[in-house]
C-alpha cells in the first residue's frame, strides 16, 4: 500500500529545516534521499557481518559472501535480469567506461550517442574515439526535447559500431522509445548501451524485454549509498568484453607468466568490492519493492502533472521537454531571470532544487539556454510540497521583475 | 574611505534587515541592477571568470596608481555580489586589496555566497580581483598613486 506519511517518516532526513522550513527536496534527480532500511543495512553490516567475501573459509566470511550474492540475485530480478549477467560497479559513469574501454572495437568505429546525453555518457566514448580515430555522431533533437528517432538509420554507416543512449532525460524528463531504437541498431548490427540511471528509480525497467547488449544505473538514484552501480550485459559479453580492470579475486589461477581468469561476472570484480554498498543497494532494492515501483511511478507521475499544470499557469515560465512522456523530472526557466537566481531564491524558501546544464552542455547549446532550475520528484514528495514549491516561485519571480 | 570603512558601512546597511532574508536579498537584487554597466568591448571570452554558474565578467584598469574595477553578470543576485564586492575594492590601492579579508560577507548574513562549491563564483571572482591588482600593480608601466 502506498503511504506517503508512512513512506516520508521511512526517511529521516525528511524531518530537517532549511533556513528554518522544512526541507523540501527537488534534487531528486542528482540523489535520493536514503530510508531508514538502508542506513540500518549500513550499520547492521558494520555492526554484525563484517568480513572480505569470495576469499576466506571462516564464517564470518562466508556469511558475508552470502549476503553480497544473494544482493547480486535480487538486484537483477529488479531489472528483469539473470544474476550471472550481473556486475557490480561504482556506478553509471564507471559501467559506460567499462563498456567503452573493453569493446574492443576496430579502430575508424563511429558510436552513436543523443544530443541530450549525460557527459557521462559521452566523454567516454569521445575518449575512445580520439584514441582509436573514432568518430562520435548525435541524433538530434526535435524542438519539443524528443528524439528525432527517425534520424538514427541516416546515421548508421558500415562503419557504426555502437548505440548509446539514456533511457530517461536527467535534465528534461523525456522517456524514450528504447525499443524502437534497439530495434533499428539491432538490425544493423550495432552494440547499444542504455544509460539507465534516471528510468530505474522512476519505472519499471526488464533488461530482457529492452533487448540491448549492455544497461548500467546507479545505485545513489534509487535510495542506496553512493559508490554502488550496476552494469547488466547480455550473457553473450560476459566472456567477449575485455577487461579494463584486473587483480584480485578474479582469477582462477596466476603465475608469473600468465593468468587465467575467473568465469563468469566475478572477472569484472576485480579488488576488494564495495561491499557495504551492494548490501546498501540490496536494502534499498528490497524497500523498493515492498512499496511497489508501479505505485512509486504513479505517485510521481501524479506529482509531475499537478506541478506541470500549475507552472504553465505562471506565464513568466517557460517548460523544456514539455512532452507527454515524461518520468518524474521538470525542467523550465523564468523569463529575464537565470536559473542560478531562481534556484538560489527557491533555497532561501527551503526548496532544494538543482540548477545549471545538468551536466548536459550539448543539450543546452542545442535549445539555446545557458541552464534551467529542474525539479525532479521522488516517492516521498507530495502534492503539498509542489504547492509550497509553486508558491515560493511565484514569490521569487516576483523579488527577481 | 578605507576597504574596512567600507565594509562597515555595508554591514551597516545590511543590519537594518535583520532576520529578514526577502528583504536582504531584494536589497542586493537592487544593487546588482543598480551597479555601473560594463563596456560592451569588455564583455569578453577572456574576462569572464571561471567557476560560475552564472557568467561574470571582470575588467581591471588603474587610474591614479588605484585598482578600478568594471564588471558585470548574467544573474542579477549574483551581479548584486558583484556590487558589493566592487563597492568595497574597486578604487582601492593594490597592497590594500592583496591583502584584505572581506569578512563583511559573513556579517551581513551572506555566507552562503562563501561556499566552495563549483556552481558559486564568489571565491573565484574575489580570488581573480586580487590577482588583477597584483597583476597591475607590478606591470612596468605602473604609477604608484601620488597621494593617499
Ligand atoms: C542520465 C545519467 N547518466 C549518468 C549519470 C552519472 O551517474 P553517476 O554520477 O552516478 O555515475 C547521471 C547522473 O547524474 C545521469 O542522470
Amino acid at each position: 500500500m502506498f503511504d506517503i506519511n508512512i513512506i516520508r517518516k521511512d526517511f529521516p532526513i525528511l524531518s530537517k529545516t532549511i533556513n528554518g522550513k522544512p526541507l523540501i527536496y527537488f534534487d531528486n534527480g542528482a540523489t535520493t534521499q536514503k530510508p531508514k532500511a538502508v542506513i540500518d543495512a549500513l550499520v547492521k553490516y558494520y555492526s554484525e557481518q563484517n568480513a572480505n567475501i569470495h576469499r576466506g573459509v571462516h564464517t564470518l566470511s562466508r556469511e558475508a559472501t552470502i549476503l553480497f550474492e544473494e544482493a547480486r540475485k535480487n538486484v537483477a530480478k529488479f531489472i528483469g535480469a539473470s544474476e550471472e549477467e550481473l556486475i557490480f560497479t561504482a556506478g553509471t559513469t564507471d559501467g559506460i567506461n567499462i563498456v567503452a574501454s573493453g569493446l574492443n572495437l576496430p579502430g575508424g568505429s563511429e558510436i552513436i550517442v543523443t544530443e541530450m546525453e549525460h557527459h557521462s555518457n559521452i566523454l567516454p566514448w569521445q575518449l575512445w574515439c580520439e584514441r582509436n580515430n573514432g568518430k562520435l555522431k548525435f541524433i538530434p533533437l526535435n524542438k519539443d526535447g524528443t528524439l528525432q528517432v527517425e534520424k538514427l538509420n541516416e546515421l548508421i554507416t558500415p562503419n557504426t559500431k555502437v548505440l548509446a543512449i539514456t533511457h530517461v532525460s536527467n535534465t528534461l524528463g523525456i522517456i524514450n522509445p528504447v525499443k524502437e531504437l534497439v530495434k533499428t541498431a539491432k538490425e544493423k548490427g550495432l552494440i547499444v548501451l542504455i544509460d539507465g540511471a534516471q528510468s530505474v528509480p522512476h519505472m519499471k525497467v526488464n533488461v530482457q524485454e529492452l533487448g540491448a547488449d549492455f544497461f548500467v544505473f546507479s545505485g545513489h538514484k534509487v535510495y542506496a549509498p553512493t559508490g554502488v552501480g550496476v552494469l547488466w550485459m547480455n550473457k553473450n559479453w560476459i566472456s567477449k568484453l575485455q577487461l579494463v580492470k584486473a587483480g584480485g579475486g578474479t582469477i582462477k589461477t596466476v603465475s608469473f607468466e600468465k593468468t587465467e581468469y575467473a568465469d563468469g561476472t566475478l572477472r569484472f570484480e576485480p579488488g576488494t568490492p564495495n561491499i557495504e554498498g551492494v548490501i546498501g543497494l540490496a536494502a534499498a532494492i528490497h524497500y523498493v519493492n515492498a512499496i511497489g515501483i508501479e505505485s512509486i511511478s504513479n505517485h510521481e507521475h501524479t506529482l509531475l502533472e499537478h506541478a506541470t499544470k500549475q507552472l504553465n499557469e505562471i506565464k513568466e515560465v517557460e517548460i523544456y521537454g514539455n512532452t507527454k512522456n515524461k518520468a518524474g523530472v521538470i525542467s523550465f526557466n523564468v523569463k529575464g531571470a537565470h536559473p542560478f537566481d531562481v534556484g538560489t531564491l527557491l533555497d532561501k524558501y527551503g526548496i532544494a532544487v538543482r540548477t545549471g546544464h545538468h551536466c548536459t552542455q550539448p543539450l543546452m547549446s542545442c535549445l539555446h539556454i545557458p541552464g534551467t532550475v529542474r525539479a525532479s520528484f521522488a516517492m516521498y514528495n507530495t502534492l503539498e510540497e509542489v504547492d509550497q514549491f509553486i508558491e515560493a516561485l511565484k514569490k521569487s519571480i516576483k523579488m527577481l521583475s | 574611505m578605507t576597504i574596512k570603512e567600507i565594509e562597515q558601512e555595508i554591514i551597516d546597511e545590511f543590519e537594518i534587515f535583520g532576520e529578514d532574508w526577502e528583504g536582504k536579498y531584494g536589497h542586493l537584487i537592487d544593487l546588482g541592477r543598480s551597479l555601473p554597466k560594463i563596456k560592451e568591448e569588455y564583455k569578453t571570452e577572456n574576462r569572464i571568470i571561471k567557476g560560475c554558474q552564472s557568467k561574470v565578467w571582470l575588467h581591471s584598469e588603474v587610474k591614479d596608481g588605484k585598482i578600478v574595477y568594471t564588471a558585470d553578470s548574467d544573474a542579477i543576485i549574483t551581479k548584486g555580489m558583484v556590487a558589493l564586492m566592487i563597492r568595497v575594492l574597486s578604487g582601492q590601492k593594490a597592497d590594500d586589496i592583496v591583502s584584505a579579508e572581506l569578512d563583511f560577507i559573513n556579517k551581513i548574513g551572506l555566507k552562503e555566497h562563501l561556499s566552495p562549491t563549483r556552481a558559486n563564483g564568489l571565491v573565484s571572482m574575489i580570488k581573480q580581483m586580487k590577482l588583477d591588482a597584483l597583476a597591475l600593480s607590478r606591470s612596468t608601466n605602473y604609477e604608484p598613486p601620488t597621494k593617499n
